[in-house]
């Protein structure tokens, strides 16, 4: 069975008989028997995968509604919520936390008959763009196992490069899907903040982060947002987005519309020559399709990197405050401890991604301080929002690369936490303002993937699909070699 | 010169759920962390939504606190590590960077002085720490968090106070206020406390933290004037801090923790969208809004010439003046009012009797009814109403049942007369050279009668048989 697929492709087959959901979920399992050992994408398997396959296969012969997804198999990054199984989010301090609620996508998922293959590796509570900060082992690049996948949601983006499932859900606060997406070829969209809800998704910065989905072309993705954006009465800042079919008039192209290459991020001293050499391939694509580009300049840029962190600190500090061992956690001797030794001795199972960034969030907003750098950052944040919608009033889309590099080897950048940061250079300007921006494969350069990003104005997801499925057509991507 | 300001927090029960999930509001009749959601027990993936309710209930405490109210309010982190705060930090309001909390720049009169209210903010409430075991040795803290979340207003009163009585009238008139609108119940249980800050001439603030009750606080501040007084007498200096009331030595303790120099990172609640509250929503909560205290006493004082210290009574509290205006009518307000509060008053002086009382308002109109057509003494009907106040059975009822009803029928009360004429010889004597004590033979009547004599009627015929 042929399980490098598209969700639509596979829709079809289901429905003309070709296979049935069990047929596909068990070879789905088996695969991920066979690779996963090396890929390492999930941290824990659905075992009533194949029983949920089964209900549906009876609901489509028995001639009973079935729901859009008619079963295809998807993955869920391990700090999204799942009532009854274990919720991680790749830490020791969150070993044996069983949620007792879901997620709002993954109840909408399930509403409409897809199959949960398992959850899938992360680097600890999202922190990180490799996933070597998962307290359970990193995950490997399934284009090259000796590569990272990028991350934070590395296990996602490796779980569908690798034919483990068709789709996986990721979560992405500076560029936590797009840049594994980038990494192991797949498409990752980060929504407008407010489509989705993030009812269930285990905090890490709040106010930028949104869930967004992983898939192999851009239609799945569109497919899927259709499933999970809109309004829930669970999250106050959702927003209405009136519903529209994202896959609608996906194939219209982008014959006159104007594409800003943002300077700051395509001129950058950290963009490798094979990363630079692709942009502008993919100018003249974009040309070659009809839109006209231009440079574009957004000054604030170099300064986003420095108030991206001085953010998501600042709400990771507060966020992860909770995690002291009272309620739920891991077990814990508390004889010979006050409250304040236990929260503080509870607190040490944090890894050191988590703790540099907790230790980063008490400074940066702390009486003294805060002016100098959190509301410092804020400023930097209202400023490129209002750079942003000037460039916006003048073109369609802004682009640039997802990544300014391409994956590297592990082991590489872990111990320079600084070079590490700057990963995120072109992806954190997407979260400060709250625009969707979408990474799509765009070619293989020795080996190693190299994904395009395009950017749209707020709740223009149509439209970003529509450039993105138009650059998709230019592309040829050559088979995973796993 | 004394300086004394207040922090009050006050639950605001008469809503239905908590303040960021629909757990209830009031929390009481829960076994211990049974009133939990994973919303307020901030479970990773939880997100608060915030309870529109609350912030209007919020909002009418601001507007009848002569309050400015901002046009769009938004919430705050406040972030330390306490075992009964489940996230680790509290969800409240701050105007640090602005007026964004529901209400600020205040007053209320109190005795003819204007207390200043700085700012009220609409906040949860954290959970309650259970302390069991009597060694220090043994000692465990047990946690319940039924209460995190509950819906929390806090008052900040500019240290307008000049002394702890005027504390004392203010948080009356504070409470009288808060159950009049309809939003709390200060009488419950922990529904409201407060918190006090004094300074004497040529002192710095002390704060007093962990008082119990309103009593406590009048308590807490008169030991804490003399402690400053006489510090100030003998030259030492009175250090800026924060001080705990012991509640079993009656004493304020300096509290050595380093809470004052603890440091909140106050900053955006970005999972709660700023919130709106334009001209048109606050229009209608003024137009919503109860009658106030004084307002209700004026027309109850000119509308119905009702004596000022009844119509005070009446007024100031809610369950009785919600008597009071369903059970009267044109005529006979005076007489409910009266019956209020000479009678009723008496039968339901606890919040249990309170409670469980069966009075309605219609109970009050047929009694007043049945004086005012002479079917019942006055001192029957206070009879009745002690019956009614226990098992809420009709008056029609309780005159067929308790034989209350007024005797007037002359024949009959002549009767009784000439039997207690026959007893009281001393008495009859004495009447008739001084007719001033004549009262003591209707007594007799009425003694006889159960009360049902009506009282007019004796009168008129022991005068007559006395021959004045």
């Amino acid at each position: 069975m042929n399980l490098n697929t598209s969700i639509l492709q596979y829709i079809e087959d289901v429905k003309s008989g070709s296979f049935t959901v069990e047929e596909f979920i068990s070879a789905t399992i088996d695969r991920i028997k066979m690779v996963d050992g090396n890929v390492h994408a999930y941290l824990s398997l659905n075992d009533s995968a194949i029983n949920d396959a089964k209900l549906i296969d009876k609901k489509i012969s028995s001639n009973e509604k079935v729901g859009k997804c008619y079963g295809f198999p998807i993955s869920i990054k391990d700090n999204i919520c799942i009532t009854g199984t274990k919720t991680t989010c790749a830490s020791k301090i969150l070993e044996n936390f069983v949620a007792p609620y879901t997620a709002t996508v993954v109840n909408r998922l399930n509403d409409e008959d897809a199959v949960i293959t398992g959850k899938t590796n992360l680097d600890e509570f999202a922190m990180g763009l490799t996933t070597e900060f998962s307290a359970y082992g990193a995950t490997k690049n399934p284009w090259n196992i000796d590569y990272v996948p990028g991350g934070s949601s590395g296990g996602s983006a490796a779980s569908v490069a690798a034919n483990e499932c068709l789709a996986s859900l990721g979560s992405d606060t500076g560029g936590s899907v797009r840049n594994p997406a980038s990494f192991c070829s797949v498409v990752g969209l980060k929504p407008t903040y407010g489509l989705i809800s993030r009812y269930g998704l285990i905090s890490y910065a709040n106010s930028i982060e949104q869930i967004g989905p992983m898939t192999k072309t851009v239609k799945d993705n569109a497919f899927l947002l259709n499933i999970i954006a809109g309004q829930d009465s669970n999250d106050d800042t959702t927003i209405d987005n009136k519903n529209p079919d994202y896959l609608n008039e996906i194939e219209k192209g982008i014959e006159g519309k104007k594409i800003g290459i943002i300077k700051e991020m395509t001129t950058a001293d950290g963009l490798s020559q094979e990363v630079s050499t692709a942009t502008k391939e993919s100018i003249q694509d974009f040309e070659g399709l009809g839109a006209s580009c231009e440079e574009v300049s957004l000054p604030t840029i170099p300064y986003t990197v420095a108030a991206y962190y001085t953010i998501t600190s600042t709400e990771a500090g507060s966020n992860l405050a909770r995690y002291d061992n009272i309620r739920y956690g891991y077990e814990m001797e508390s004889e010979g401890y006050e409250y304040n030794s236990y929260i503080s001795k509870s607190r040490t199972k944090f890894g050191p991604e988590v703790t540099r960034r907790i230790i980063l969030g008490g400074f940066v907003p702390s009486a003294g301080h805060a002016g100098k750098y959190f509301l410092k950052a804020l400023k930097v944040k209202s400023k490129l929002i209002s750079e942003i919608n000037t460039a916006f009033e003048k073109y369609d889309y802004l682009i640039a690369p997802t990544a300014p590099v391409q994956p590297f080897r592990f082991g590489e950048k872990i111990d320079d936490p600084v070079t590490l940061m700057l990963l995120d250079y072109n992806t954190v300007t997407a979260n400060l303002t709250g625009k969707p921006a979408i990474s799509v494969p765009y070619s293989v350069i020795n080996g190693l993937p190299i994904g395009m990003q395009i950017i749209a104005n707020s709740l223009e997801e149509k439209s970003l699909f529509q450039a993105a499925y138009a650059l998709e057509t230019k592309t040829t991507i050559p088979e995973v070699p796993l | 010169m004394t300086k004394i300001g207040l922090e009050i927090h006050c639950q605001l029960t008469k809503l239905e759920s908590k303040l960021f999930c629909s757990c209830k509001a009031n929390y009481r009749e829960f076994e211990p962390n049974h009133n939990v959601c994973p919303v307020c027990m901030g479970l990773p993936g939880s997100l608060p939504r915030l309870n529109q309710k609350a912030v209007e209930s919020a909002t009418s405490i601001a507007m009848a606190l002569n309050c400015a109210t901002p046009e769009k309010i938004a919430f705050f982190r406040k972030n330390y590590f306490y075992p009964d705060l489940p996230k680790n930090f509290q969800i409240t309001q701050l105007n640090v960077y602005g007026d964004m909390s529901v209400g600020g720049e205040g007053y209320v009169d109190v005795e003819g002085k204007k207390i200043k209210i700085r700012r009220i903010q609409l906040e949860e409430d954290p959970g309650r720490l259970i302390y069991e075991g009597t060694s220090d040795r043994t000692k465990i803290t047990l946690v319940d968090y039924n209460r995190a979340g509950t819906p929390l207003v806090e008052i900040v009163t500019d240290p307008d106070f000049e002394n702890p009585r005027q504390v004392r009238v203010f948080l009356n008139i504070l409470s009288d206020l808060l159950e009049n609108l309809g939003v709390a119940e200060p009488g419950l249980e922990g529904a409201m406390r407060a918190d006090g800050n004094v300074s004497i001439e040529g002192g710095n603030k002390v704060e007093i933290k962990n008082i119990g009750s309103f009593h406590d606080l009048e308590k807490a501040l008169h030991f804490e004037l003399t402690r400053q007084q006489s510090l100030h007498e003998r030259d030492i200096e009175i250090a800026m801090e924060t001080r705990h009331w012991d509640d079993r030595r009656k004493i304020t303790i300096s509290s050595r923790s380093k809470e004052e120099d603890q440091d909140y990172r106050y900053f955006l609640e970005n999972d709660i969208p700023w919130v709106k509250i334009d001209q048109e929503t606050r229009d209608v909560l003024k137009k919503n809004m109860p009658e106030s205290i004084s307002s209700k006493k004026e027309r109850y004082v000119e509308k119905y010439d009702i004596a000022p210290q009844v119509a005070d009574i009446l007024s100031s509290d809610r369950y009785y003046s919600d008597l009071f205006e369903n059970a009267h009518n044109e005529s006979n307000a005076k007489d409910i009012a009266n019956l209020i509060t000479t009678d009723l008053l008496g039968f339901i002086d606890t919040r249990e009797k309170r409670e469980t009382s069966k009075v309605t308002p219609q109970h009050l109109a047929d009694l007043v009814n049945a004086v005012n057509a002479k079917t019942l003494t006055r001192n029957s009907s206070k009879i009745a109403l002690q019956e009614i106040v226990k098992s809420g059975k009709s008056v029609k009822e309780l005159l067929d049942e308790m034989d209350l009803g007024q005797v007037s029928d002359s024949s009959e009360i002549d009767n009784i007369i000439s039997q207690i004429f026959e007893e009281e010889k001393q008495a009859v004597q004495d009447a008739k050279e001084r007719p001033e004590t004549v009262n003591f033979l209707v007594g007799k009547v009425m003694q006889k009668t159960k009360g049902k004599a009506d009282p007019a009627k004796t009168l008129e015929l022991i005068k007559s048989k006395l021959g004045q």
